[in-house]
């Protein structure tokens, strides 16, 4: 079976400490893959690694539709239709609805003139059809600073998906959301495997991770210690499983990695 | 993103309030303005016979570019949430080039194109000291400051040049002549500069990142952003343009002095900041530098016209400074 990213033997170490281990992870097509692991497990730097803002050690591949991909950065990462919301959603407060959701890769001509007027009418579209706000005080002029948590997401997010993604990586995307910013998170994710795209969703709370995925990868002190798919493990058993690793370091009767 | 026909969105903000939305937006801009009226109200009540003839205008709109040309590229160098320091001496590195290629070669323009390559390379090494190294930028610039000013020592020997050669080149009248003998031909350029930088800064590729390194550079570099290099065309920037001040300065008093730039470092520190940009970085405007720093240049012909001593003019000058900073940090704290 062809993977959409596939990562092979990839280590990262900065200075002393190693972050990650020989990881094997791959995403399948249409796949939804949530990453468990304690902080500083290696989540974050994965992701970082997907996304092209590190490069693995020497020795690391990594394959896109089954094609390697010898130096990816940020650009070619986002070329390739890989998303992320982040953690801390990535914005910049004192600018513009618009400037944030086009920050990185904003409409412009050849000689690096903006497209201002086309960056707005896109946002003012975007506010009405996909971040649903309703307060006539919010314009695309409007900085971000003044938005309430759920807000914010849903910029981070709609900025993710606006620009037809193929994966995208969701890094602990309910933190700090209320209940029902939570559940509008978790059906955001439902509409991504509807959609026939990819994600791989990062969290702390298993109880948010585990009714959204179909596989369940748990990484632990840089390595991937584990790995089941959601239909083969009860939410039981899977919390049970996690808490015996974190007493003996090891996962029980858990599926090798790579199957 | 579809290319289907979009109904018209009407803003309802748009249409009630609109004006009080724009007034809003554009505060700072409009305060400051204000500000350089009710200045200029001021000392017209206080000293009018001084403020009511046109010699105090000819004389500020020919020496307050000597600052106001520095202060509009620093802008961009705060609004990324650094600082450079190093200007003033970047001025007289700049001259001291164009001494050493003049005296070698006779030739006026190589001479000015010595001076400008100089500033450009002095801003680069503050970039790729501050990105490269991690050097706070406070510490690099004036290290880089000083560095400059003892470069410019050695090589002149302390010793000034007298400028009058280039005012029989086409230079003279391009950069420091009188527009139809009333308008000094620098203020036109400061204002060129403020265009081309506010261009750069609102409408470029270029600015938006400078606003975004400076508002989270976290935030920023994760989105793609070349930081990085970012922040070291800001200080390129304003190495060239205090090399093309250093210039104008020179053929203005037509004697480039070794000290020049001294002094600079007040009245354009307190342009920017007045002007509504905040240290904190991520935001600031070239308007609102541009207008600042003629009210920085007014209040010292104010002060003397008023009939007080010049010493309160740098205890202004440093209180403009605290007070605006101050403020954009009690401002700050609001908004959080």
């Amino acid at each position: 079976m062809e993977y959409l990213l596939q990562l092979k033997n990839v280590s990262k170490t900065f200075g002393e400490v190693a972050a990650l281990r020989n990881v094997n992870f791959e995403v399948g097509r249409n796949e939804i893959v949530g990453l468990l692991g304690d902080n500083g497990a290696g989540k974050s730097t994965l992701v970082k690694i997907i996304t092209g803002y590190h490069q693995p050690d020497a020795g690391g591949e990594i394959y896109w539709k089954g094609e390697r991909v010898p130096r990816l950065t940020v650009h070619k990462a986002r070329a390739l239709g890989i998303e992320v919301v982040y953690q801390e959603r990535a914005l910049a407060d004192q600018q513009s609805l618009w400037r944030n959701i086009f920050m990185g890769r904003e409409l412009r001509n050849s000689w690096g003139v903006l497209k201002v007027d086309e960056m707005r009418r896109a946002t003012e579209k975007l506010m009405r059809t996909e971040m649903h706000f309703t307060s006539s005080a919010v314009t695309a002029e409007s900085t971000v600073a003044t938005f309430s948590g759920g807000e914010r997401q849903g910029v981070a997010i709609t900025r993710a998906l606006h620009f037809q993604a193929e994966l995208i990586i969701l890094d602990e995307p309910t933190m700090g959301l209320s209940l029902t910013e939570t559940q509008k998170c978790l059906d955001f994710v439902t509409g991504i495997k509807a959609a026939g795209k990819s994600a791989i969703f990062i969290d702390h709370n298993i109880l948010h991770v585990y009714p959204v995925v179909d596989r369940l990868v748990i990484v632990d002190r840089g390595t991937v210690a584990g790995q089941y798919m959601e239909q083969d493990i009860t939410l039981d058993d899977l919390i049970e499983r996690l808490k015996h690793l974190a007493r003996t370091g090891t996962l029980e009767n858990s599926v090798p990695a790579g199957k | 993103m579809s290319t289907a026909a979009e109904p018209k969105l009407v803003s309802p903000a748009a249409q009630s309030g609109g004006i009080a939305r724009l007034l809003r937006k554009y505060a700072l801009q409009i305060a400051v303005v204000l500000v350089l009226l009710a200045l200029l109200a001021f000392f017209i009540w206080r000293s009018p016979q001084t403020f009511l003839s046109y010699d105090i205008y000819n004389s500020l709109m020919s020496t307050t570019p000597f600052f106001a040309l520095m202060a509009i590229p620093l802008t961009l160098v705060i609004i990324a949430k650094e600082i450079d320091l190093s200007f003033g001496s970047i001025m007289a590195w700049g001259m001291a080039a164009f001494d050493v290629v003049f005296v070698t070669t006779q030739s006026v323009w190589l001479g000015f194109i010595a001076c400008l390559v100089a500033g450009l390379f002095a801003g680069l090494l503050n970039g790729l000291i501050v990105v490269r190294l991690g050097i706070p930028s406070l510490v690099a610039t004036i290290g880089t400051s000083f560095l400059w000013r003892g470069v410019v020592m050695v090589v002149t020997n302390g010793q000034g040049m007298g400028m009058t050669p280039v005012r029989s080149t086409l230079l003279y009248p391009l950069l420091v002549g009188r527009i139809g003998g009333v308008v000094p031909a620098q203020f036109v350029w400061t204002i060129i500069i403020a265009v081309i930088v506010w261009f750069f800064l609102n409408r470029h590729l270029f600015g938006a990142h400078v606003y975004l390194t400076g508002d989270n550079v976290d935030s920023a570099r994760l989105m793609g952003v070349d930081v990085e290099r970012t922040k070291t065309l800001t200080f390129v920037i304003v190495g060239l343009v205090a090399a093309f001040a250093g210039f104008i300065v020179s053929e203005e008093v037509l004697f480039f002095w070794p000290t020049l730039g001294d002094g600079y470092l007040l009245n354009t520190l307190a342009s920017v900041f007045l002007g509504g940009t905040s240290v904190f970085g991520g935001t600031g405007t070239i308007f609102g530098t541009f207008f600042a720093s003629f009210i920085i240049a007014l209040i010292n012909p104010g002060i003397v016209a008023a009939g007080w001593t010049a010493y309160w003019t740098q205890l202004i000058y440093g209180l403009i400074i605290v007070v605006s900073v101050s403020l954009q940090a009690l401002l700050r704290r609001r908004l959080a």
